[in-house]
């Protein structure tokens, strides 16, 4: 372990209290993440939600912080940073506007897995552009007919000279609208297999999706691909390790995202929660002097705490590559999302028929909290991954 | 570290992740339905963490895999200096 991701991943612990610690690394980075945040993203949270549709300006100031290849290795022009730092900014990011999150989730899971398992030509082909966000990536592995269920995938590439020939549908391609690289999962023969297929290949048309609960800002999209050729050169990895190596990979450090986005939205409900009841008065003092009240502040606060440990213990397996870290982050959304999803729920009963209203932030927190226990791995397959790899988490 | 203790390394692996299951070294791992999507990539982290090997996408051969005596064989394969 070196001494870096040890004082991160400590500092990380307490750094969501004293984001002001200008002495603490990971307290100065929560710090600079939120105060991005709270002039590009936050004052737009609301009307991405309400316009389901992303601005082109959140997508230029991502970039030009580097927040779209924070991850990836600087020789690729990436900012090289760790697993602790890139929980805290998924957390930041998802506490004012989980479209925005879900951007780099699905980005960085295309880059992930390129640097995981691409070959040298790939790496130099593609993660420069990902790295300086010239080109946004998408991961397509969900259909009609095939979602938890990877073996079910029905989308073919059939091997040609020089390529492959894809046909079928993929759905709820989170930023299918405007990515530029996707990472597609294919069944070929009777094996899986992961293409980059570039978004403008003949044959590809996309359909917008809209009008869902939570997250709509994501820009989802349905993908048919009708006699699309991809090269050779586009296969990630090989044939027959399609699901097992690539969506593994990319999965897994979409999950830690959206564990940490869930932790970020939690905290959002706290922070309106503790405004709403210390503003609002009822028979005669304000509602945080209520004890049903502050039972219901308190689950929110250990909920959440809880949740964002459980989430940096994830981060430090990531940052250590250890094995455990495969089941740690179907822990951590675990966790994370219900934590989320209880103090959306308390949040929109502690402010009444305001957090009914459309275009509250409690309302599009509680649709967008849903929605985290959905994604990236349901609770059911959560539940059944962790009753099966209890010796993981002991 | 010698071909014995790279074999009880990997072996110990199996035991912890699949408690009760009798493996012999040159069992079909895939064969026998031991081995998930995850236990795969599991396995995977395990060796490079363990061993200080880097598994890429060259590696990617499911005969590198399929037994606990495959991987020695790769561990092995893989820690031995560059000439």
């Amino acid at each position: 372990m070196s001494a870096d991701i040890e004082n991160s991943l400590l500092s990380a612990l307490s750094a969501a209290d004293r984001p002001e610690a200008r002495e603490d690394p990971a307290g100065t980075w929560r710090r600079e993440v939120r105060e991005f945040v709270a002039s590009e993203v936050a004052p737009l949270a609301e009307q991405i939600d309400a316009s389901q549709e992303f601005p082109a300006s959140v997508i230029r100031n991502l970039r030009d912080r580097g927040y779209l290849g924070f991850l990836l290795e600087r020789q690729f022009g990436g900012q090289g940073g760790d697993f602790i730092r890139y929980g805290i900014l998924c957390e930041e990011l998802g506490r004012a506007c989980s479209s925005t999150r879900s951007l780099l989730t699905v980005h960085d899971m295309v880059a992930y897995a390129i640097g995981r398992w691409g070959n040298p030509a790939q790496k130099s082909r593609w993660l420069p552009s990902l790295a300086n966000g010239e080109k946004l990536g998408a991961f397509c592995i969900s259909e009609e007919s095939a979602g938890s269920d990877t073996a079910a995938i029905q989308t073919s590439a059939v091997p040609v000279n020089g390529g492959f020939v894809v046909n079928g549908k993929k759905k709820w391609v989170t930023f299918g609208q405007l990515a530029d690289l996707l990472l597609v999962l294919v069944r070929c023969g009777d094996k899986s297999a992961a293409l980059l297929v570039d978004a403008n290949t003949p044959g590809l048309a996309r359909r917008p999706v809209s009008g869902m609960l939570g997250m709509r800002g994501a820009m989802l999209a349905e993908l048919a691909f009708d006699d699309c050729f991809v090269p050779d050169a586009n296969l990630l990895a090989r044939i027959g390790f399609g699901t097992s190596y690539v969506a593994t990979s990319a999965l897994q450090l979409g999950r830690y995202n959206v564990a940490c986005g869930s932790v970020g939205i939690g905290q959002a409900c706290i922070d309106l929660c503790l405004g709403r009841t210390s503003e609002r008065s009822q028979f005669g003092a304000p509602l945080q002097d209520h004890q049903l009240v502050q039972r219901a502040l308190t689950d929110m606060l250990v909920d959440v705490r809880a949740a964002r440990l459980v989430c940096n213990q994830a981060g430090y397996s990531l940052a250590t590559a250890h094995p455990n870290a495969l089941v740690q982050t179907f822990e951590a959304k675990y966790v994370a999302s219900r934590a989320a999803m209880r103090a959306a729920w308390q949040a929109v009963q502690l402010h009444g028929a305001v957090g009914c209203a459309v275009g509250s932030a409690a309302s599009r927190l509680f649709r967008d909290a849903k929605v985290m226990e959905i994604i990236e791995g349901t609770h059911e397959i959560c539940q059944m991954t962790l009753a099966r790899n209890a010796s993981a988490l002991t | 570290m010698n071909d014995e203790n790279i074999n009880k390394t990997i072996r110990a692996f199996f035991e912890k992740a699949l408690p009760g299951k009798q493996i012999k070294d040159e069992d079909d791992i895939f064969e026998k339905g031991f081995v998930n999507s995850l236990m795969a990539m599991q396995l995977v982290l395990f060796v490079e963490k363990e061993f200080g090997i880097a598994v890429t996408e060259a590696d990617l051969d499911i005969a590198n895999f399929r037994s606990i005596a495959a991987v020695t064989d790769l561990v092995r394969r893989k820690s031995l200096p560059v000439s």
